[in-house]
C-alpha cells in the first residue's frame, strides 16, 4: 500500500501551485525603488590585448549614470577559485587571476570589458554600443592538445604555460598499473570526447545589488543555488564586506544544473556598483548572453584503456584526459575532472589497479565547471563505453562481462580512495532486465527490420558519489570550503513549524520533501511544516544545493534539529503529565506515558513552551527552536543500471530513442514521485548530450552553437516514455534517513546507454568497423560512421 | 530592439504609401523580423504591418483551378484550409515551427525572406506557383535569386501566391535538430506534363530544382527512378549539422521518399 503522507508518500509538490499559476517570485520579479540597469559590454573576440576602452561617447548618452571599466576595480579582489588541486609532482595548480572586468587582455568571447549603468535597460544597451573597445587581436588558443605545445600563445601571460595542472591518481599506483597492462591477456583502448555543453537553465541569470547608506548594509538578490557560498566568496574575497553587512537572497530559482553554483562577475559588479552609485543596480542576462557567460560543462578528451584477463576479469584501468578549464578558473572548476571524476573510475567493478591522469588546460573559451553530474558523467561514460567495447572484442555478453566484475561485498574500498558503504549491483541489473523487457528484444528487432530500420540495445551501470561532502576529507583534497549543511527548526506556539535550511531548492521540490520528513518524525500533517530557504538573513550558514546533497546532508541536519526538538518536547510533556521523560512516547502528534492512558497533544506542549505557566523553568528554557549542523562522514553512493533501445534510419542516420529504462538504488525514498521526476529530467539531459547538444567553437573562438537555432536542446518528442524503478534500495549506512540522493543519476547513467545502443544497432547491421561515435550522435555523424 | 514607428494600414494602397516613407519595412507575422530586431540586427525606422489588410488574407480556388493564398495568410490557416485542395502544401505548413510561429508567420513573409532552409520556397518552386505583388506577377522560376535574395524590388509587396494544383505531390522535410528548419527539404509535384522537384536547405544558392531527377521521374514516377542518381556535393551547405556530402546524399533519399509519399 503506498503511503498517503509522510516519508514514502508521493505528496504533490506544494511549490508547483505558485510556479504554475505565475506566482513564483524570481530574482527578475524583484524591482527596487530607484533601481538602475546594467548592460555588459563583452569581448567579441576570443583573445586579444585590451589597448583602450573609450567610454566618453557612452557617458554622454541619455540616461547613463556611469560607465565602469576594469580600471574601476583596481584594489578590488578577483573572483576566487574554491578548490586548489595539487599536481602529480606535489606542486599547486597554476591559478591565474580572474578580474571582475577584463584588464590588460580579453580571454574569451563574452569576457566582460565594461558595464554601462543607466536609468533603463534599453538606455544602458544603447550606450553600451557607443563604448569603444580597442583590442589587438591575438591568436586564439582552442584545441587543448595544441594549447600545451611549447610555442602555443599564452592565455595568461603570467603563467608558465597553458597547463593548469597535470594530476595523477593514484600516483603511487602508476607503475603497477603499467606493469599490469604489459601482462594482460587483452587490452581494450578507446579514444573519446565528452563534449562541451551549455547548461541552459530555463531562467537566465539575474543579479540585483542594493546598498543602504544609512546602515551600510549591502544586499544582493541573485539566481544562485547557494546564497551563503556567494556571500562568503564575494564578501570575503572580492568586495571585502563582512558577512554581517552583506545579505544574499536567492529566491525562486528556475533551474541551475550546476551553472548557478558559481560566483560570477555580474553578482560582484551589481553589489559594487550599487554602493558606488547609491542606487540599486540590476542586470538581467539575455539568452544569447547566457551562452557566452554561464559556465559550461564537460569538455573532456580522453583515452581509456582496460586490461582484462582471458576470462574477462578486469586487471587494470588507465585513463588520460585533457580537461578544458576555459579562460579562467570558475569557482569549483579544478575539482570536477579530478576529485569528482578520478575517484569514480572504479565504477561498479572490482578493478584492482587504476591510474587516472588529467591535464587541465586553459583555452580562450568560456570557463567550464560543474554541470549536472559534474565529473561523474565523464567517468561513467568512458568506463561503460570501454566495457562494451571490450565485451564485443572478447565475444562476451556485455551484461555477463559486467556481472563478472561486479563488486558484491560491502563496504568496499576502491583503489581510487573511496569506500562504498552499500549496494547491490546485481539486484538493480536484474530489475533493469525485467523492466526493459530485454527478453523481448529479438521480437522488437525483427519488427524494426521489417520496417527497414536498424535496432540496437545498449545498457550500462553507473555509480556516483553524492551527499557532498565530508569536510575534513575534501579539505585534505584541496577544497577551500566545508561541505556540511544546516537547519533550524522553529516551532510556533500553536504547533506549526518553520524549518530554515541552508539547502536551496531550484526545482527539486524541497519544500515538499523536507516537510514530509519533519511531519513524519513528529506525526503531524505536512501542512503544519513550512520550509524556508534562500536568504542568508533568515537561514543558518549552509552550503547550498548541488551534488545530490540536499536530502542526504541538508536532510540529515534537519533530522538532527528535529530530534533535538522532540527531546525537549518530551521533557515538557513529561512535566505536564508528571511523568519521567524516559517514559514519554511520541506517536501521531501525541505524547503519552508508556503503559498508561495519559496523553497530551503536540499543540499542548508547544503552547506550554511559549506560555510557560506550568513549565519546568528551573531545568528548561522556554521556547522550542533548535539548530543543527551535519557533516557527513562519507559520500553516498547511488548506483544502478540503465537500458536504452534505439532505431537508426540506415539511409539518413537519424536515431530515435524507442525506450529507456532505469533501475536505480537511491537508498530510502521520501517522495517516489519527486524521485521519478528527477530521474526523468536527468535522462532527458543525458539523451540531450548523447544525441543533440554541443557547444562548438570555430577556429577563431566564436561559439557556433550560440543560440537555439544551432544548439539543440532535447524536446518532448526527442525522448520516450521512461520506465523507472527505485525499488532495489540498499539504505545508506551513515546518514539518519538512509538516503543517497537522486538529482544527478539520470544525467550520469544515460549517455552511455544511448551510445552503446547506437553502436549495437550499427554492429548488428554489419557495420563492424564502427566501435564508437563521438557525441552528439547527430544524423550526420551516424551516417558518416556508416559510410566507414 | 531600437525604437521604431509602426503603421497598421487596412488597405493595400495605404500600405504601399506607407512603405514609400524613409527606412520603412513591411512586417508580416514578425516571426523572422522581430527576432532580428530584438537582436538589433536590423533597425528600420518604421514598420508597416500587413496583417490588418483583409485583402491580403485568405485562401480560395480561382477559376483556372489554381489555389490562391493571400500573402498575409498564416501558416496555420494554410494548414487547415488547404488540406482538402492541396494536402501536400497544407502538410508543409503544418510542420513549420511551432504553434505560435504557425499562428503568426505568413506565406508572404516566408517568401520575401527566402531563408535557404525555409519550407515554402520548395513548394512554390516545385508547384510552378506565381507570385503576385502590388506591381506585377513573378513566375517561381524567376523569383528566387539565392540565399535571402529574391526578385522583389525595394518596397514591393507580395499580395498573393497562386499554386497550380499538381496531380500528385509531397514534401519531405529532414529537420535540422536544433532549429527544425529544413536541413534538407524536398518537394515533388507531378503535373500532367511532367514532374518538378525543388530542394531547400541544401544549397549555398538557396532553393533549386533538381532537374536530373525531374527528367527521370517524368518518365517513371517511382522512388526507384532516382535511386541511381546522385547530387554533386559541390555548392552544398556544410555546417555543424551536416557536410555537403551528407546534404547531397539526403537530397536523393528524401526525393525518393517524397515520390513514395506522393504516390501513396
Ligand atoms: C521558432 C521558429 C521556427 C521556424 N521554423 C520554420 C520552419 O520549420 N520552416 C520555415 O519555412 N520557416 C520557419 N520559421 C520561419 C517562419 O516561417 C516565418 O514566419 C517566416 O519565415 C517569415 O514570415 P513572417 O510572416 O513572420 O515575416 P516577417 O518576419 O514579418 O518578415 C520577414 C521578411 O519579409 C518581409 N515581408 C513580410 N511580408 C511581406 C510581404 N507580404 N511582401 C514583401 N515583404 C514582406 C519583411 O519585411 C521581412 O523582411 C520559423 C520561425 C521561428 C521563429
Amino acid at each position: 500500500m503506498p503511503k498517503d503522507h509522510g516519508i514514502g508518500a508521493s505528496s504533490k509538490r506544494r511549490e508547483d501551485k505558485r510556479f504554475l499559476t505565475g506566482k513564483g517570485r524570481y530574482t527578475d520579479d524583484i524591482n527596487l525603488p530607484g533601481q538602475a540597469h546594467a548592460w555588459f559590454v563583452r569581448s567579441q573576440v576570443a583573445h586579444g590585448r585590451l589597448t583602450g576602452v573609450d567610454t566618453s561617447a557612452a557617458e554622454a548618452m541619455p540616461g547613463v549614470l556611469r560607465v565602469f571599466t576594469g580600471a574601476d576595480f583596481e584594489g578590488v579582489g578577483g573572483l576566487p577559485c574554491g578548490w586548489l588541486v595539487t599536481d602529480r609532482f606535489g606542486q599547486p595548480m597554476q591559478e591565474p587571476g580572474h578580474p571582475v572586468l577584463a584588464r590588460g587582455k580579453v580571454r574569451h568571447v563574452g569576457d566582460p570589458v565594461a558595464v554601462v549603468v543607466a536609468e533603463t535597460a534599453e538606455q544602458a544597451r544603447d550606450a553600451a554600443e557607443a563604448v569603444e573597445v580597442e583590442i589587438d587581436e591575438l591568436p586564439a588558443v582552442l584545441d587543448m592538445k595544441a594549447a600545451l605545445d611549447p610555442d602555443a600563445p599564452l592565455v595568461h601571460d603570467e603563467l608558465k604555460n597553458n597547463l593548469c595542472y597535470d594530476w595523477g591518481f593514484v600516483e603511487e599506483n602508476r607503475a603497477a598499473v603499467n606493469a599490469a597492462f604489459e601482462t594482460a591477456a587483452h587490452v581494450t583502448t578507446l579514444d573519446l570526447v565528452n563534449q562541451r555543453l551549455v547548461p541552459n537553465a530555463m531562467e537566465p541569470r539575474v543579479a540585483l545589488g542594493d546598498f543602504n547608506p544609512a546602515t551600510e548594509d549591502s544586499t544582493l538578490y541573485t539566481t544562485s543555488q547557494n546564497p551563503h557560498v556567494i556571500r562568503l566568496l564575494m564578501g570575503a574575497f572580492v568586495l571585502g564586506i563582512p558577512e554581517h553587512k552583506l545579505r544574499v537572497v536567492a529566491p525562486d530559482v528556475g533551474g541551475g544544473f550546476g551553472s548557478k553554483i558559481f560566483h560570477y562577475a555580474e553578482e560582484a559588479f551589481c553589489t559594487f556598483a550599487a554602493k558606488q552609485l547609491r542606487r540599486p543596480v540590476k542586470w538581467t542576462c539575455t539568452r544569447s548572453e547566457a551562452f557566452i557567460s554561464d559556465a559550461h560543462g564537460r569538455d573532456h578528451v580522453t583515452r581509456i584503456e582496460l586490461a582484462l584477463d582471458a576470462e574477462g576479469r578486469f586487471q587494470a584501468l588507465r585513463t588520460e584526459t585533457h580537461a578544458n578549464m576555459g579562460a579562467y578558473l570558475s569557482t569549483f572548476a579544478p575539482s570536477i575532472p579530478t576529485w569528482l571524476h578520478g575517484t569514480l573510475m572504479a565504477g561498479n567493478y572490482k578493478t584492482p589497479l587504476i591510474y587516472v591522469n588529467v591535464k587541465a588546460v586553459f583555452t580562450n573559451t568560456v570557463p567550464v565547471d560543474a554541470y549536472r553530474g559534474a565529473g561523474r558523467p565523464e567517468a561513467t561514460f568512458q568506463l561503460e563505453r570501454v566495457i562494451d567495447k571490450a565485451a564485443r572484442e572478447m565475444g562476451i555478453d556485455p551484461v555477463e562481462l559486467r556481472r563478472r566484475n561486479f563488486i558484491t561485498e560491502f563496504p568496499y574500498a576502491t583503489p581510487v580512495a573511496v569506500e562504498y558503504d552499500t549496494g547491490d549491483y546485481n539486484a538493480t541489473l536484474d530489475k533493469l532486465l525485467e523492466i526493459a523487457d530485454v527478453a523481448g528484444f529479438e521480437a522488437r528487432l525483427a519488427d524494426s527490420k521489417s520496417r527497414g530500420m536498424l535496432r540496437g540495445l545498449g545498457l550500462n551501470c553507473y555509480i556516483e558519489a553524492c551527499g557532498i561532502a565530508p569536510s575534513q576529507l575534501v579539505g585534505q583534497l584541496g577544497a577551500r570550503a566545508g561541505l556540511y549543511e544546516s537547519a533550524t527548526v522553529r516551532v510556533n506556539a500553536t504547533g506549526g513549524l518553520v524549518v530554515m535550511t541552508g539547502s536551496h531548492s531550484h526545482g527539486q521540490g524541497h519544500e515538499t520533501t523536507f516537510a514530509q520528513v519533519v511531519a513524519d518524525m513528529i506525526g503531524i500533517g505536512e501542512d503544519m511544516v513550512e520550509i524556508v530557504h534562500g536568504d542568508t538573513a533568515n537561514t543558518p550558514m549552509g552550503m547550498g544545493t548541488y551534488g545530490s546533497r540536499s536530502l542526504a546532508v541538508g536532510g540529515s541536519a534537519m533530522v538532527r534539529a528535529t530530534n533535538k526538538i522532540i527531546a525537549k518536547a518530551k521533557k515538557i510533556a513529561a512535566h505536564l503529565m508528571e511523568a519521567a521523560p524516559e517514559d514519554i512516547e511520541l506517536k501521531d502528534g501525541k505524547f503519552s506515558v508508556a503503559g498508561t492512558d495519559k496523553s497530551v497533544a503536540w499543540g499542548d506542549v508547544t503552547l506550554a513552551a511559549y506560555v510557560p505557566h506550568n513549565y519546568p523553568l528551573e531545568e528548561l528554557e522556554p521556547g522550542l527552536e533548535e539548530t543543527a549542523f551535519y557533516d557527513p562522514n562519507n559520500f553516498t553512493y547511488p548506483a544502478g543500471a540503465y537500458a536504452c533501445e534505439v532505431e537508426v534510419d540506415p539511409e539518413t542516420g537519424k536515431v530515435t530513442v524507442c525506450s529507456f529504462a532505469a533501475a536505480d538504488d537511491f537508498g530510502n525514498i521520501v517522495n517516489p514521485m519527486i524521485v521519478s521526476g528527477q530521474v526523468h529530467g536527468g535522462i532527458a539531459q543525458g539523451i540531450g548530450q548523447a544525441l543533440l547538444e554541443a557547444a562548438s567553437y570555430d577556429d577563431y573562438g566564436q561559439l557556433l552553437s550560440g543560440s537555439y537555432m544551432d544548439y539543440a536542446m532535447p524536446r518532448a518528442d526527442d525522448v520516450p516514455f521512461y520506465r523507472v524503478d527505485h525499488s532495489c534500495a540498499t539504505p545508506c549506512t551513515h546518514n539518519p534517513l538512509g538516503v543517497k540522493g537522486c538529482g544527478e543519476a539520470g544525467a550520469i547513467g544515460s549517455p552511455p546507454a544511448v551510445v552503446n545502443a547506437v553502436v549495437d544497432a550499427l554492429q548488428r547491421a554489419g557495420h563492424t568497423g564502427v566501435t564508437h561515435i563521438d557525441m552528439p550522435l547527430t544524423p550526420a555523424r551516424v551516417w558518416a560512421a556508416m559510410q566507414g | 530592439m531600437y525604437a521604431f514607428e509602426i503603421d497598421r494600414p487596412t488597405t493595400l494602397d495605404a500600405a504601399v504609401t506607407a512603405l514609400g516613407q524613409e527606412e520603412a519595412q513591411a512586417l508580416g507575422g514578425g516571426q523572422t523580423l522581430i527576432p532580428a530586431l530584438k537582436q538589433r540586427l536590423a533597425s528600420p525606422a518604421r514598420l508597416v504591418s500587413l496583417t490588418g489588410i483583409d485583402d491580403l488574407k485568405g485562401i480560395c480556388v480561382a477559376d483556372d483551378g489554381a489555389l490562391c493564398i493571400g500573402a498575409a495568410t498564416s501558416h496555420a490557416t494554410v494548414a487547415a484550409e488547404a488540406a482538402a485542395t492541396y494536402p501536400a502544401l497544407a502538410d508543409l505548413a503544418a510542420h513549420i515551427g511551432d504553434p505560435a510561429v504557425r499562428n503568426r508567420g505568413t506565406i508572404g513573409g516566408s517568401l520575401a525572406n527566402n531563408d535557404p532552409s525555409a519550407c515554402y520556397p520548395a513548394a512554390v518552386l516545385a508547384s510552378r506557383a506565381m507570385i503576385r505583388t502590388n506591381t506585377r506577377e513573378i513566375a517561381a522560376d524567376d523569383y528566387f535569386e539565392g540565399m535571402f535574395a529574391t526578385a522583389l524590388e525595394e518596397g514591393e509587396i507580395i499580395t498573393e501566391v497562386r499554386f497550380p494544383l499538381p496531380e500528385q505531390a509531397a514534401y519531405v522535410k529532414f529537420a535540422q535538430p536544433a532549429s527544425r528548419f529544413a536541413l534538407v527539404g524536398v518537394f515533388v509535384a507531378r503535373f500532367a506534363d511532367g514532374v518538378r522537384v525543388a530542394v531547400t536547405g541544401a544549397s549555398e544558392d538557396g532553393v533549386f530544382r533538381w532537374t536530373e531527377a525531374e527528367a527521370a521521374l517524368s518518365d517513371d514516377f517511382r522512388p526507384e527512378a532516382v535511386a541511381g542518381l546522385s547530387v554533386d556535393p559541390e555548392g552544398m551547405i556544410g555546417d555543424l549539422h551536416g557536410s555537403p556530402d551528407y546534404r547531397a546524399h539526403l537530397i536523393r533519399v528524401l526525393t525518393g521518399r517524397a515520390v513514395a509519399a506522393a504516390a501513396a
